[in-house]
């Protein structure tokens, strides 16, 4: 769980007064936290960490790392989720 | 290296640990703190392809296998409860308490759910006013601020279904009382990377000088960490003990200013025990004060759990880097990841279960 894994925003919002943006993991999607980063903007690469953006990093080594995660098949057990499908 | 093989910059790593074994002139022994890193190292052999004097031995660094037994316990005896639901991080479900997991519980009835983040464990009380939601929330200085940005919240908004167990730990204090051992045999530690993303390297370099040891913070990839270790080796042999920073594309030296508000705003640091290893002062944290109406320990009376861990099972060895996981008589025998004695075999991130998934056949054999 200790996992970080790098994603890309493909949209921003605002809500509860935090902000969200929608992340792209490969074929995976999940809403993570912006609050943490917030210089970051859409079509940026983010490193999310439970669910919150901890740093933005540069597009070639966010698709780098991710290939890396997703052939050491950790990723779907870091993104599991009983309550949020697929 | 039929693992490195797989890699598509396997020359590159090969040329750096070419580079590791020409600057070596003397045995080291180097140890990586962070178990995503560890995974990382024996997954891809890194620690084979090593020159023969330089040792890797694994350190502590994953929140799942030093939770204490007593609050793995808390968790099972709280998530029996018919009024409750409780959500974790997945490894969570599997790590042995005294008696059973929590995997068990949910197979009685227990309402037991995983989350991949803190805040969907908020969006589930928020749906869901007639249960009782506690979040069950372990982690480094990585995941604290998330964690406590769901109490933040929940306080803000008023929830009154929502509270947290938690049991937080936090890496120099550790690494701290690692050092301060009369056994340890360290000389060099790979700075955790996310870790230090948060927080940032300074608590690093009070630690560097006062044991005159080099800290090289590090990344997850096979070339992240061969470079750190080029970089520790490199420093030993000059006579140097600063710190370094290889993973500069996500870490700072000041680190992440916001989530280290999240982080203060709602914990405060306090003694904590690790499981395998035992107490370390100021080494964890728990909800201030004003929290006080998330605690589910205080909510469920759960405070004075305690428990006595397996004999069995060698994971203070194992996470103090004094043994390797192959050395314990349980490995890949009573101790597999379908049948954990010890939180290390639970998690990827564990020592014993990344040498149970990637090792088994060359260091387990003829354990059997
Ligand atoms: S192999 Fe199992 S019993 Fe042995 S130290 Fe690791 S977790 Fe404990």
């Amino acid at each position: 769980m200790c996992l970080a894994i790098p994603g890309r925003i493909l949209e921003r919002s605002g809500r509860d007064g935090t902000a969200w943006g929608r992340i792209q993991f490969g074929g995976i999607m999940r809403e993570a936290c912006l609050d943490f980063v917030p210089e970051a903007a859409v079509g940026d690469y983010v490193i999310v960490h439970v669910g919150f953006a901890i740093s933005v990093v540069d597009r070639a080594e966010a698709e780098r790392s991710f290939a890396l995660l997703q052939s050491m098949g950790v990723l779907e057990d870091e993104l599991r989720s009983d309550l949020e499908a697929g | 290296m039929q693992y490195l093989d797989e890699y598509r910059d396997a020359k590159i790593a090969r040329a750096l640990a070419a580079e590791i074994a020409r600057r070596t002139t003397q045995p080291w022994v180097l140890m990586e703190i962070c178990g995503g890193q560890t995974h990382t190292l024996v997954r891809y052999g890194i620690d084979e392809l090593l020159p023969a004097g330089v040792e890797m031995v694994h350190g502590p660094g994953c929140p799942v296998c030093v939770t204490p037994l007593e609050t793995v316990d808390k968790a099972i005896a709280i998530a029996a409860r018919p009024e409750v639901t409780l959500l974790s991080y997945g490894d969570m479900l599997r790590v042995p308490g005294s008696r059973g997991d929590l995997f068990q519980v949910k197979a009685a009835g227990g309402d037991v759910r995983i989350v991949y983040a803190p805040t969907e464990a908020l969006k589930f009380a928020r749906a869901h006013p007639e249960r009782q939601v506690v979040f069950f929330a372990v982690g480094f200085e990585t995941t604290a601020p998330a964690n406590a940005m769901a109490v933040w919240q929940a306080k803000r908004e008023g929830l009154r279904n929502f509270s947290m167990l938690a049991s937080h730990v936090l890496v120099p204090p550790a690494t701290r009382a690692l050092l301060a051992s009369p056994r340890t045999r360290v000389q060099g530690f790979i700075g955790p990377g996310h870790v230090c993303t948060v927080m940032g390297t300074r608590e690093y370099e009070a630690l560097a000088r006062e044991f005159r040891v080099p800290i090289v913070v590090g990344g997850f990839e096979p070339l992240d960490l061969l470079e750190a270790i080029l970089m520790l080796v490199t420093q030993l042999e000059q006579g140097r003990a600063e710190v370094e920073n290889q993973y500069v594309r996500s870490v700072s030296q000041v680190g992440n200013p916001q989530a280290q508000r999240a982080l203060a705003e709602v914990f405060a640091v306090c003694d904590q025990k690790w499981r395998g290893i035992g107490g370390i002062a100021q080494s964890g944290l728990a909800l201030r004060p004003e929290y006080a109406a998330f605690d589910a320990d205080r909510l469920y009376g759960t405070a004075g759990f305690s428990a006595s861990e397996p004999a069995e099972c060698m994971s203070a060895a194992v996470l103090q880097g004094l043994r390797k996981p192959a050395d314990c008589p349980a490995f890949a025998t009573r101790c597999t990841p379908d049948t954990p004695l010890g939180a290390p075999m639970v998690s990827s991130e564990g020592a014993c279960a990344a040498y149970y998934l990637y090792r088994r056949h060359t260091a387990g054999a003829g354990r059997a």
